[in-house]
């Protein structure tokens, strides 16, 4: 559960959990986080907590609430957001802090869930009778969903992968390590490019910084060069020919290309080569 | 009339690199001009079951129903093409089918769908969809979505709570707030656009939506169009090389010529009203 650390002038005073689906902050004795100082209002803010998202909104107060510096209304709360209001700062620390790392991606452990229609619209029509803005919207949509989460868990509805979680889990630290370090490797993958060696633009260099660059005269030939975390293919998309690579024509699969590799398409000859 | 020479239809599905197995479900018939995808939930392997039955149902009952009535033929108690009638009473078919498995058998209890089914004819495409699996368009070299999410999330950003930007960070992404098979009754998503030719369209799962980006998926449609299966393939590959962490189905259809129904008399003497 997502976690506020409230401080002053860098020291720790207290940590609050957000439990509940409306956490309160001001001045005065009832809000869930008193903070008793002039500089706050007596209702002050409020944090909004649907499921796994946090929302702090400020409820007009007299000298505002900033987030990392900047005054804010609403605001979407983020891990590690500073919330200041008047000397005082409360550090947001959200549930899937990034801190593990043989823990593995929460998110990769989610749910799929049906919200029933039927709990949704009950919930927004008691949301209605009690008057209720935007923030009651809010409210109602979250009633929703954990009605809609309870009545799940109790029958074992639309819960989409709790019978895998456990295996999961258990394969967590070996599974884990490979797709979370693909993408965190993209920065650090040597740049490949690509050096026209004949034709009228002969010399002529193209980095290949996209995704995906596409080569050749459509409706003659066509071919894409692929950027992947394991690094740089080709593939053959339209024409009677297939490219070449160094002198054999590749195949209808990715070709992996290696630094250096000469490559021949509609005629004109080019070298694939890493810069480092 | 056979839609063969006028749509090329190209499909893939993965399990992702995360899950244990693949509970998307995918069909098309190229000839009738029918695509139709399905991603199931549920534990074990009810989630395949809901999609598997979602897919095979809509497919068979479609075939059949056509050969009754031409989809494009104006419905007179509706007014609308009759397309639209039977996409809605063929889904209505599957989710009782679902549902009714679903409560007599304890294994299968709770299982559920998202759906999209798209259904081609008279220079017509007729979407029909369910829960948060998509269908886009690429027309001109543009993507656009078409299909917009039954979800908390696209409820958020409609209400305003939440912008396109900042759903993206958000921890709630997996809850759909409509399915095939849970409740007694759905109300289908229906909607039909007129089609063009050079159209892409895209009918995916979020596995594909939540990993890629909408822009790397148009750059995809426009280097791969002139080969329609390789883009599909490498769609579902881009989404595994950022972590695959759901099941990934794509279905692409490709407009290659306009496709006008030889229509009677009356029905194109109808269609000056519409």
């Amino acid at each position: 559960m997502a976690k506020l650390i409230l401080s002053l002038d860098g020291q720790l005073i207290k940590e609050f959990t957000l439990s509940k689906e409306r956490t309160t902050i001001g001045r005065k004795p009832h809000n869930d986080i008193q903070i008793d100082n002039l500089a706050v209002s007596g209702e002050h803010a409020i944090i909004m907590t649907i499921l796994n998202d946090s929302f702090l909104e400020d409820l007009g107060s007299t000298n505002g609430t900033l987030v990392n510096g900047n005054p804010v209304k609403k605001h979407f709360l983020q891990n590690n957001d500073v919330i200041e209001l008047g000397k005082y700062k409360l550090k947001f620390i959200g549930e899937a802090a990034p801190a593990a790392g043989a823990g593995g991606d929460k998110a990769d452990f989610e749910k799929t869930m049906v919200l029933r229609p039927s709990t949704m619209k009950a919930a927004a029509q008691a949301a209605a009778a009690a008057g209720g803005g935007a923030q009651a919207a809010v409210a109602a949509r979250q009633a929703a969903v954990q009605a809609a989460g309870q009545s799940a868990a109790a029958t074992g509805i639309a819960d989409k992968d709790a019978a895998k979680a456990p295996a999961m889990a258990a394969a967590a630290p070996a599974a884990a390590a490979a797709p979370s370090a693909a993408p965190a490797a993209k920065p650090a993958q040597p740049l490949g490019a690509i050096q026209l060696l004949s034709g009228g633009n002969a010399g002529k260099e193209l980095e290949l910084t996209k995704p995906l660059t596409t080569l050749g005269k459509p409706g003659v030939q066509v071919a894409v060069l692929t950027r992947r975390p394991q690094g740089y293919f080709i593939t053959h998309v339209e024409g009677a020919v297939r490219p070449q690579v160094n002198g054999q024509q590749i195949g209808a699969a990715p070709h992996a290309l290696k630094d250096h590799d000469v490559i021949e398409l509609a005629g004109i000859k080019m070298e694939f080569f890493l810069k480092t | 009339m056979s839609l063969i020479s006028s749509l090329e239809m190209a499909r893939a599905t993965h399990t992702g690199m995360v899950r244990s197995h693949n509970e998307d479900s995918i069909a098309t018939d190229a000839e009738i001009g029918l695509a139709v995808l399905a991603d199931g939930m549920g534990g074990y392997n009810a989630g395949e079951v809901a999609s598997g039955i979602a897919t095979a149902l809509i497919s068979s009952e479609t075939r059949e129903a056509l050969v009754r009535q031409p989809p494009h033929e104006v419905d007179r108690a509706t007014g609308s093409p009759f397309a639209r009638k039977l996409l809605a009473d063929i889904i209505a078919k599957a989710n009782t089918s679902i549902f009714k498995s679903a409560n007599s058998q304890p294994q299968y209890a709770g299982m559920g769908t998202t759906l999209v089914v798209a259904l081609f004819s008279n220079n017509q495409t007729t979407i029909a969809h369910i829960g948060d699996s998509r269908c886009y368009r690429q027309r001109g070299g543009k993507l656009e979505q078409i299909t917009r999410d039954h979800s908390l999330l696209q409820g958020q950003i409609d209400s305003g709570l939440l912008t396109k930007e900042a759903a993206k960070r958000s921890q709630n992404k997996n809850l759909v707030t409509r399915a095939l098979g849970i409740e007694p009754a759905v109300e289908a998503e229906i909607h039909t656009y007129p089609a063009q030719e050079g159209d892409i369209y895209l009918i995916c799962s979020d596995g594909l939506n939540d990993m890629v980006e909408d822009e790397d998926i148009e750059m995809t449609l426009g280097a791969f169009g002139a080969n329609l299966q390789l883009a599909a393939e490498q769609l579902v590959q881009m989404a595994n090389d950022s972590g695959g962490r759901d099941n990934i189905s794509v279905v692409l259809i490709k407009v290659k010529k306009d496709f006008p129904a030889d229509e009677g008399l009356f029905a194109k003497f109808f269609s000056w009203f519409k």
